[in-house]
């Protein structure tokens, strides 16, 4: 179900943790489990977690599937549901909002024609609202794909962005 | 590029050179000579928690506790692994100096943690790095491969016969993680919910074993200390609140950034040096420890230094070191209603008092920002925090509270007017 690669980054995480530990590991195989099918998949539903794969990275760590399934609905950057080639997440939270948070998020959102929360007909975008990303000083700030972090989008940053994310 | 002055975490740190993260780089500017001064010259583990107590040096992360004592408490005959834990989860809004450190000083926060070990007696250390930072993640895993590959980990450290191993550990969003017994939970790979204290980490840690967790900026000015000593980083601060600290001031600044000062710095110098107010408008409130301490109005603010004792003394906490700057076109019922989201939307929902207490608050100060208030709502919102704060496991429902009644309070008539008008006194913009 998943790569030999990410197999091996997987096995990488596991040897950090003690032997008996090895559901440590969860969190970093659920989100190269993640990955893989952001960048393999071709259709929304196909870019994010479900409960196959949820129960094939634990079989893999050998924990129950209920183990890992609780991990990945309590965190919110695991993509439970369908899910753009491109999520776009941008920090609205205060001290971000001060400083043009809100505006970049309207504005995205005006510009793809979808409102936070939603998903292009494409299937390119989503977009979506988030909670303190620990980079306030370079507000507004937004991460494409939960790893990029994008600084200082001004609607011209913005648009360069998108003209780079077809 | 983000940080402004310096004085122990990013002294000689060029922000500009892409290499600045750099192991040769960070050995060029001293680093690695604090280890080197432990292993080799044999300095006991005794005598380096001695020189961590004196420098003064308190807990980074929020608490302020201080860090040598944190250390003496690990038990010292204990047979069998301890572990050394750093918190870099920075989710605390107004937050974002862990992110620097990492970004432009990995090796600091590496050889203070090699450091803690060693005088912990640990046999390994994780650092749990906030998600939403992936790439100073991979960063990380890079600089700890480089410390390694220079025999700085591993078995056998210089020579010392010291052993130790780090990795890094990345959360996926979750703000509770920033609570150290959530860590420790999410570390071993569970839904992030705090545990019952006590027992504490010191003696149920880590797989239940004996463990120690700091802010990365408290283990990043560990190793100034041993290798210049206590005293040098006491003296950068003033008596009781030790060294320096880094304060992230965003909001309504010219200049937002990351500013390495000296505790007990006047709060209008770093305005100053934060750029003044952005368009010149006029400072209205400031949230001087990051979103879960409480507000203070901005003439306040204005007498006031920058240390634990002095924000404390005003009824507020110096926390994280986030300094929230807003001005006079904040309606502060409507930046209320945005941090009463943000806890609703964190809470674990473990406890019920919060759980269902973040969403009553956030409930009724969203009615009340629409015009929707209806009279009573200001007592309900009292009723409410009293039933949270103190009565769960975690301290989320009480940093909740916080924020409510201190802008209830401080700001009282921007609430009963839109509760008794339906509209705000304060035309609000977000800009």
């Amino acid at each position: 179900m998943l790569s030999a690669q990410s197999l091996a980054k997987i096995d990488r995480e596991v040897a950090k943790y003690p032997a008996d530990q090895k559901r440590s590991a969860v969190m970093a195989a659920l989100r190269i489990a993640l990955t893989e099918r952001r960048e393999l998949g071709q259709t929304p539903d196909a870019r994010c977690l479900n409960a196959d794969v949820i129960e094939f990275v634990a079989n893999y760590l050998g924990i129950a599937p209920v183990a890992a399934y609780e991990v990945a609905t309590f965190y919110n950057m695991y993509d439970m549901k369908p899910v753009g080639q491109y999520k776009i997440t941008v920090c609205t939270n205060l001290p971000c909002a001060l400083s043009g948070g809100v505006s970049a998020a309207k504005y995205i959102s005006e510009k793809l024609g979808i409102a936070i929360g939603e998903t292009s007909a494409d299937g390119k975008y989503t977009l979506l609202e988030g909670e303190c990303m620990g980079a306030c000083g370079d507000a507004p700030v937004l991460l494409v794909n939960n790893h990029h972090m994008c600084s200082h989008m001004s609607p011209e940053a913005i648009d360069k962005k998108l003209a780079e994310l077809k | 590029m983000a940080i402004f002055k310096s004085g122990v975490i990013f002294e000689g740190v060029d922000t500009q050179d892409a290499n600045a993260w750099r192991l040769a780089a960070y050995e060029a500017r001293g680093g690695y000579a604090a280890l080197k001064k432990i292993l080799q010259g044999a300095m006991p583990q005794d005598e380096v928690i001695a020189e961590v107590k004196n420098s003064g040096l308190r807990g980074r992360g929020g608490a302020g506790f201080p860090t040598g004592l944190k250390w003496s408490f690990m038990p010292r005959a204990f047979q069998g692994d301890k572990y050394v834990v750093c918190n870099t989860d920075e989710g605390e809004p107004g937050t974002f100096k862990d992110r620097d450190i990492l970004r432009f000083n990995p090796h600091a926060l590496i050889e203070g943690m090699i450091i803690g070990g060693y005088a912990m007696g640990c046999r390994a250390g994780y650092n749990y790095i906030h998600g939403e930072i992936f790439e100073a993640y991979e960063q990380f895993e890079e600089a700890i491969e480089e410390a390694r590959a220079a025999g700085f980990l591993g078995n056998n450290i210089l020579g010392s016969g010291f052993n130790f191993e780090l990795y890094a550990a990345h959360g996926y969003g979750a703000y509770i993680c920033g609570e150290e017994t959530a860590l420790l939970e999410s570390l071993e790979g569970k839904k992030g919910q705090p545990r019952f204290k006590p027992p504490f980490p010191a003696s149920f840690g880590l797989y239940g074993k004996p463990t120690t967790i700091n802010n990365t900026e408290s283990f990043a000015s560990v190793p100034f200390i041993i290798r210049d000593g206590a005293q040098k980083f006491l003296e950068a601060g003033k008596p009781n609140n030790g060294g320096t600290k880094l304060f992230s001031v965003s909001g309504h600044v010219n200049r937002p950034g990351n500013y390495e000062i000296p505790l007990g710095t006047p709060f209008s110098e770093l305005l100053e040096m934060a750029g003044g107010m952005r368009d010149g408008k006029k400072l209205k409130a400031v949230i001087p420890g990051g979103s879960s301490a409480p507000v203070l109005p901005g003439d306040v603010m204005m007498g006031l230094t920058m240390d634990y004792d002095s924000i404390s003394k005003a009824g507020s906490m110096l926390g994280s070191g986030a300094v929230i700057v807003m001005n006079e076109d904040v309606c502060m019922v409507r930046a209320l209603e945005r941090l009463a989201y943000f806890y609703h939307e964190e809470s674990c929902g473990q406890c019920t008092p919060c759980r269902e207490g973040t969403g009553w608050l956030y409930k009724v100060i969203h009615r009340i920002a629409n015009g929707q208030g209806r009279p009573g709502d200001l007592e309900l919102l009292d009723s409410v925090g009293n039933n949270m704060a103190g009565r769960t496991i975690c301290a989320l429902a009480d940093a909740a509270v916080f924020p409510v009644r201190s802008f209830t309070k401080h700001f009282r008539n921007e609430f009963e007017y839109l509760i008794e008008h339906g509209k705000p006194l304060v035309n609000h913009k977000w800009c």
